[in-house]
């Protein structure tokens, strides 16, 4: 099985080997220096994926076309663009080419049919080309140019090399256009193929960038393919079956290979995605309005209370209605002695309190759970810093007596504390659309065993670590991690036990 | 393009000199080169006959790679032309093609002066004339070229 061979990428060995190290005294040697998550590979090691370069991507995309070719057998150049219109669904192109008209099938993709004879000939009296010469007038440049240093496409139309390339790479870097490039003639949709460009650019950043063009709809089109989300990276991940799995670029970013985002485990895609929309947009403004303030019983008007009395004067000056902040009633009895406010009237007050107290509980419970994220979150961007302190404090180590390989145990200790956190800060994502049950409460436990741990390794890790007694530390702060590392383990089996068995409520509406 | 000007502008400039189109007349700046004063002679038998419509037309950093800017600067009545003077013409954006030319521009100007489309406005209003009673439109597009574009 060779196919296993070619999947089978360094990153998973590398984790792997992480993961047996965990077991014994020494950090194995083979680990890198460089900032890893800590032993995800149970997670990914039946997983398998490739991280490809945008050159692997051309070259992908390339098989591709020439599966398609095998069948077809007309230019690659064309089959790329025919395969781009129908959104890479190489069925449909193959039922459209032989059940349908092809002519029409051409001109709809904006391509020169091949099976029509000498193109060339018939459109070479365009333009200002006199043939006798060897010789004639760029239309673009207006300048006298060799036919040797003029290009076209099967349109006809020439321009000269220059021309070309400033014309290509303002569509390219100006418009950000790839695939749908037409030739530079006035009126002419004939698009220009991949060959033709890449024969043209000769700055790299362009060809990069024409390279990330043309193969984005073939990435976006198919789900065994994603483009890494971390800023400026070009590369893609490959996947040899779609799941919800942690993949990790080489660029160093990990994320979920199903929806893009950072790694979220134990809370699903569906759910952190509501989360983030609920984060970004202005959903909880709408709960503070509900909790804070009152609607005047008249007009309802949303009002604010700002000062101690209770008679309320509605300010909108069509309503004006005179009210009682408390009961929400007229405020007429109140300076009578048919003062009841006092009195409790079960229905009314049920009905006036209930949706309040409903959003207002609804805000406390989103603050609870966002808060705690967003501190693990804070934290984890901290444990950047715990990184180079670390590293000062390896080499201060190895000044005593250490070897290189006794004191990786503390790179592997921050490696563990991020994971927790990442892990931590998704889980009360999962935990705010939990309903209670005896399951949740089980998870809760095993939340909070995670929590109180990762706090006292991050406590070791940056206060304890200046003890005198080196041994001593590396004693607890090993036991520390793999403790962490254990519980981690268990609340997310207990979360995925959870998904597989079908045992987790979900809030309503939230 | 601090080297000066590309060839392929003084070509042009130099064609529109020699041999104008006719009903056309555009003379670059003294000052500024890429900067041309336009007069377009309204189109017979179009509304805008005998009216003289001034434009101003420059040609960008990217010319011929993007299009000129090209704008009104007498008022005109017309379902594509706004207020300002901003035209609402393809080959002045998305179909513009490195191989049309200062002249061409013009002439597909001078067309839009003819064959007003007010299936593609850019001054909703007058498109909404234009499309509703179109004898009245026409009648305040004279008159509009009366007010502003009298050749005296």
């Amino acid at each position: 099985m060779d196919s296993e061979d070619e999947m089978n990428y360094d990153e998973e060995e590398e984790d792997s080997q992480e993961e047996d190290s965990n077991d014994e005294d020494f950090v194995d040697i083979a680990m890198e220096p460089e900032p890893s998550t800590a032993s995800d590979s149970r997670e990914t090691e039946d997983f398998q994926y490739e991280v490809l370069t945008a050159d692997k991507i051309v070259h992908v995309m390339v098989e591709c076309i020439k599966e398609v070719n095998a069948v077809v057998q007309i230019p690659a150049t064309i089959t790329r663009i025919l395969l781009n219109h129908f959104r890479w669904d190489k069925e449909k192109l193959m039922e459209r080419y032989y059940d349908g008209d092809q002519d029409s099938l051409f001109s709809e993709a904006h391509v020169v049919s091949p099976y029509r004879k000498d193109p060339r000939q018939k459109r070479s009296t365009r333009g200002s080309t006199s043939a006798s010469t060897s010789e004639s007038m760029c239309e673009i440049c207006c300048l006298v140019i060799p036919h040797t240093d003029m290009a076209g496409l099967e349109c006809g139309h020439k321009f000269c090399f220059q021309c070309w390339t400033d014309y290509l790479t303002s569509k390219i870097i100006n418009e950000g256009m790839g695939q749908t490039i037409s030739c530079a003639a006035y009126g002419c949709d004939i698009l220009v193929d991949d060959v033709t460009v890449m024969d043209l650019i000769k700055d790299a950043k362009v060809r990069l960038k024409y390279q990330h063009l043309i193969t984005n709809s073939f990435v976006e089109c198919n789900r065994l393919l994603r483009w890494c989300p971390a800023p400026d990276c070009g590369h893609v991940i490959k996947v040899k079956h779609y799941d919800v799995k942690p993949v990790r670029c080489t660029c160093g970013h990990t994320f979920c290979f199903a929806c893009g985002e950072n790694w979220h485990d134990p809370v699903k895609c569906i759910w952190l995605k509501r989360w983030i929309k609920k984060c970004d947009d202005d959903s909880e403004t709408s709960n503070w309005i509900a909790a804070n303030t009152k609607e005047c019983p008249k007009c309802h008007v949303i009002i604010e209370k700002d000062g101690g009395c209770n008679h309320m004067v509605c300010k909108n000056q069509n309503c004006k209605a005179d009210f009682c902040w408390v009961c929400l009633g007229p405020w007429e009895p109140h300076g009578s002695s048919w003062y009841n406010c006092n009195k409790f009237d079960e229905d009314e007050a049920k009905k006036a309190r209930d949706s309040q107290e409903k959003s207002r509980c609804q805000l406390q419970r989103y603050l609870f759970y966002c808060n705690r994220y967003m501190n693990h979150m804070q934290s984890l961007k901290f444990e950047n810093k715990l990184y180079q302190a670390v590293k000062l404090k390896m080499e201060e180590m190895q000044q005593h007596s250490m070897s290189w390989i006794e004191v990786q145990f503390l790179k592997v200790a921050v490696d563990v504390l991020c994971s927790c956190r990442q892990t931590l800060m998704y889980t009360y994502v999962f935990a705010f659309y939990l309903s209670k049950n005896n399951q949740s409460i089980i998870f809760e436990d095993n939340q909070k065993d995670l929590e109180h741990a990762t706090e006292q390794l991050s406590e070791y890790l940056e206060r304890d670590i200046t003890s005198e007694l080196l041994v001593d530390i590396k004693q607890k702060v090993q036991d520390k991690y793999r403790y962490c590392e254990s519980r981690r383990k268990v609340l997310l089996d207990h979360v995925h036990e959870g998904y597989e068995r079908d045992t987790w409520d979900y809030q309503d509406g939230l | 393009m601090a080297g000066g000007l590309p060839r392929r502008i003084i070509k042009e400039t130099q064609r529109l000199m020699q041999e104008p189109v006719p009903g056309i007349n555009a003379i670059p700046d003294e000052q500024n080169a890429r900067y041309f004063h336009v007069v377009v002679a309204g189109p017979e038998g179009s509304p805008y006959e005998n009216g003289v419509f001034k434009l101003e037309l420059f040609l960008p950093e990217e010319y011929p790679m993007s299009a000129p800017k090209v704008r009104f600067m007498t008022k005109i009545y017309h379902p594509n032309i706004d207020k300002v003077g901003r035209i609402c013409l393809d080959i002045l954006k998305d179909k513009w093609s490195p191989a049309l030319q200062i002249r061409t521009v013009l002439l597909s100007i001078q067309a839009l002066l003819s064959a007003p489309n007010p299936d593609d406005p850019l001054a909703n209003d007058v498109a909404e004339q234009w499309k509703t009673n179109e004898a009245k439109a026409i009648d305040t597009a004279r008159q509009w070229t009366r007010m502003y574009a009298d050749s005296n």
